[in-house]
């Protein structure tokens, strides 16, 4: 019997897309960009333990438009990256893998991320004296 | 033909009784992997909620504050514990991207390298810089 020629590899662009694959995408590219987001944590305390010049030097262009919006960028990834890695976490205990369930914990994610995000900056610039 | 005689792979499994009964399969680290990515996992969730609870009380914070801050001394081993867990994370996370990406033996090799090296360099200088200001007289 021959076997059916059948398409060897997913096919992407053939599927319409779908909050699941979405999210499984977002999963890796925040984690790609919270890796470099990382860097950004080790520059601002290696210019903090090397004194006052290099330390405002690093707050001033956190503080710059381009500074804030990478914080502001890295707070959304990082929160995505946070709130779906514990949904990750309750599935690896399996529960939630059934696709109301995965559904649900989607758009629960998607739901704290914007509540994390949207309350830190919002507690954060009212602290913000100039 | 001898073919034909040859038992199915089910019945005649290619791994070895002993490698079996390890049970490490053909990568010879079983779940470490995806078991280390669970325990960082985990260790962040309260590192980094508590990281980013520290930020916000410091936005505007200049250098005095920030270093006496560090030193308090809790936030210090808190940040120390931060950076372990966020670089072997980070390692273990982008292992797997550079594993799926890139297919050349040699290529893939030096990326997993440089992305190692590198994730050690920045874990070692931000602990540094932690315990710089943290044990300064």
């Amino acid at each position: 019997m021959t076997p059916a020629q059948r398409p060897l590899s997913p096919h992407l662009q053939v599927y319409r897309w779908q909050l699941t694959s979405v999210m499984s995408i977002l999963h890796r590219a925040t984690g790609i960009a919270l890796s470099l987001g990382a860097i950004l944590l080790v520059w601002w305390l290696g210019a903090a333990s090397d004194g006052p010049e290099p330390y405002a030097a690093v707050q001033r262009f956190l503080g710059s438009w381009i500074g804030l919006l990478l914080l502001f960028g890295w707070s959304l990834a990082l929160f995505y990256h946070l709130c779906n890695g514990v949904r990750h976490l309750v599935w690896d205990t399996g529960r939630g893998l059934e696709l109301s369930g995965v559904y649900a914990g989607g758009w629960a994610v998607l739901a704290s991320t914007a509540v994390l995000t949207i309350v830190s900056w919002v507690v954060g610039l009212s602290h913000w004296t100039h | 033909m001898a073919e034909s005689r040859t038992p199915s792979p089910a019945h005649a499994p290619m791994r070895s009784p002993l490698g079996r009964a390890i049970g490490l399969g053909s990568a010879k680290e079983g779940v470490e992997h995806w078991w280390r990515q669970r325990v960082t996992a985990v260790a962040l969730v309260p590192l980094t909620l508590w990281f980013v609870i520290a930020v916000i009380g410091l936005v505007g914070a200049d250098h005095a504050v920030f270093v006496a801050w560090v030193r308090s001394p809790m936030p210090a081993i808190l940040l120390v514990l931060l950076l372990v867990a966020t670089f072997y994370h980070t390692a273990l996370g982008l292992q797997v991207v550079i594993e799926d990406y890139i297919h050349r033996e040699a290529m893939r090799l030096a990326a997993l390298l440089i992305m190692r090296f590198l994730c050690i360099v920045f874990a070692v200088r931000g602990i540094f810089a932690v315990l710089k200001m943290a044990l300064a007289a």
